[in-house]
């Protein structure tokens, strides 16, 4: 924490404006006026505070003259005004001024009139990160499907925006882990995994030094995979049944997935949506000798058969 | 002479007013560290809604109003400014910021497009009041890293802070 002891700045420096005023645009020209046409008011007296310090340090600000005075802190995250004795030194305990900014310190007393600036910083130590991942379901083996960006805190809930590695771990079902390691900057940063080959729940983690923070990402089986069906016939039907429904990991594409079957006759095609039921999807359609029968799901193809009377 | 003066003092104030209504803003092209492509239409209204924000924030310091915040700010900007007008209002003090000039980029859209990062140099004018008396006023040249979050119509601040690194 370094010091530095400034002697007050005059008039020139510093506008000030003397009286009481009762709005903004009044403010404004009485300000103007009297600040160009009155005599700095008598000053005297120093301040000595540190230049900046870590959002929650302890800190003092030492003041010379005599009397009693009044000190403001004043910043876009906090406003403090303590009433001191001129010639002492105010001690701010640890944890009074703590939120992130750029602060004017202000001493007024008899005849001492006195701003300065104090810059709080972010802790240096990490105490909490915002974890934004997505999308929270998607299919098996996409390329950077998954994408997860953090905000880094410190207790007090300031952006740490001095560099940080952040890791990200993506731990599949299958227990294997991809790991990425970003430098934030100013207090950001994201990275981008891929989904793994099985079915199941990853967990993603953001981690910074000792802290993180874990979103669960479900992944479902992908399209089918070697769509295959056999037809066989059925009381003057065909009936046609699906093999297990896999995706090209070999996970069981759920029940419920539609599957298309497709019969093509004489010119005409009828269609019929299946769901998936206990893996397999099944069927029965008018058997048309010289008919072609094809199976889909969604834009997979499937085989296709020719069904000729038995 | 008095006539003058209060003439010249009008026209100030007049010109005060209007340079705080009209900040100069300066758009650096985006340069952006993500996946995400960030439409046009979506970089206006960021920075459309950013500076709205500093509308608000700067009525809501002065009159010590924290209701004024809601529109265009949220989370932990929302709150910290919430804390500090009321202490403003405990210890008597009001603050009258003046932004002049914004020197804007937009640094970060998320992936997810949940958040999108930007940072300012701002000047700006902060005028100290205990009660009606002036204690001191300062010209402010600082960089500011934002980050903005959707609400339903528009963009809200979620995080303001000086960078004092």
């Amino acid at each position: 924490m370094s010091h530095r002891r400034l002697i007050p700045a005059d008039a020139t420096s510093h506008s000030r404006i003397v009286g009481a005023v009762h709005s903004a645009i009044l403010g404004a020209m009485l300000g103007a006026i009297f600040a160009a046409a009155q005599p700095a008011p008598a000053q005297s007296g120093n301040l000595t505070l540190p230049s900046s310090i870590e959002a929650g340090g302890a800190f003092s600000v030492t003041s010379s003259g005599s009397g009693k005075g009044t000190l403001y802190i004043v910043g876009l995250g906090q406003a403090i005004k303590r009433e001191v004795q001129l010639g002492e030194t105010t001690v701010f305990a640890a944890g009074t001024l703590y939120n992130a900014g750029n602060y004017q310190v202000i001493l007024i007393g008899d005849g001492t009139d006195v701003t300065e600036s104090l810059a709080v910083k972010p802790a240096a130590q990490p105490a909490d990160v915002s974890f934004l991942a997505k999308p929270s379901r998607l299919p098996v083996r996409l390329q950077g499907g998954i994408t997860g960006a953090v905000y880094v805190f410190d207790a007090y809930e300031n952006l740490i925006t001095a560099p940080l590695p952040v890791n990200f771990d993506l731990t599949g079902p299958a227990g294997g882990t991809q790991t990425r390691t970003v430098i934030s900057r100013d207090g950001a940063a994201w990275a981008e995994m891929n989904s793994t080959d099985h079915q199941g729940n990853d967990k993603f983690v953001a981690r910074i030094g000792n802290v993180s923070s874990a979103r669960i990402i479900g992944q479902v089986p992908g399209d089918p995979c070697g769509l295959k069906m056999t037809a066989s016939p059925n009381r003057g039907e065909v009936k046609l049944e699906t093999a297990p429904i896999r995706d090209c990991s070999g996970n069981a594409v759920p029940d419920g997935t539609v599957v298309t079957f497709t019969e093509a006759y004489n010119g005409l095609e009828s269609t019929v949506d299946v769901p998936i039921k206990r893996g397999i999807a099944e069927v029965e359609m008018p058997a048309h000798s010289g008919a072609v029968i094809s199976v889909a799901s969604g834009v997979v193809m499937g085989n296709q058969i020719r069904w000729e009377r038995q | 002479m008095r006539k003058a003066a209060l003439a010249f003092g009008a026209i100030f104030a007049v010109a005060s007013v209007t340079a705080a209504a009209q900040a100069t803003v300066r758009v650096e092209p985006t340069h952006l560290d993500g996946p995400r492509a960030l439409a046009e239409q979506t970089e206006q209204g960021a920075i459309r809604d950013y500076l709205e924000s500093w509308k608000t924030m700067r009525a809501a310091l002065n009159q010590n109003q924290p209701a004024l915040l809601n529109a265009d700010f949220v989370g932990t900007a929302k709150d910290k400014l919430t804390q500090t007008i009321h202490e403003q209002a405990a210890a008597g003090i009001h603050t009258r910021y003046t932004d002049k000039a914004h020197d804007l980029q937009i640094v970060f859209y998320s992936p997810e497009g949940l958040s999108i990062q930007l940072q300012d140099t701002v000047d700006y004018e902060v005028q100290v009041f205990d009660h009606d008396k002036s204690l001191s006023i300062r010209q402010v040249h600082a960089r500011y890293i934002v980050v903005l979050t959707p609400a339903e119509v528009r963009w809200r601040v979620r995080v303001l802070q000086a960078d004092t690194q």
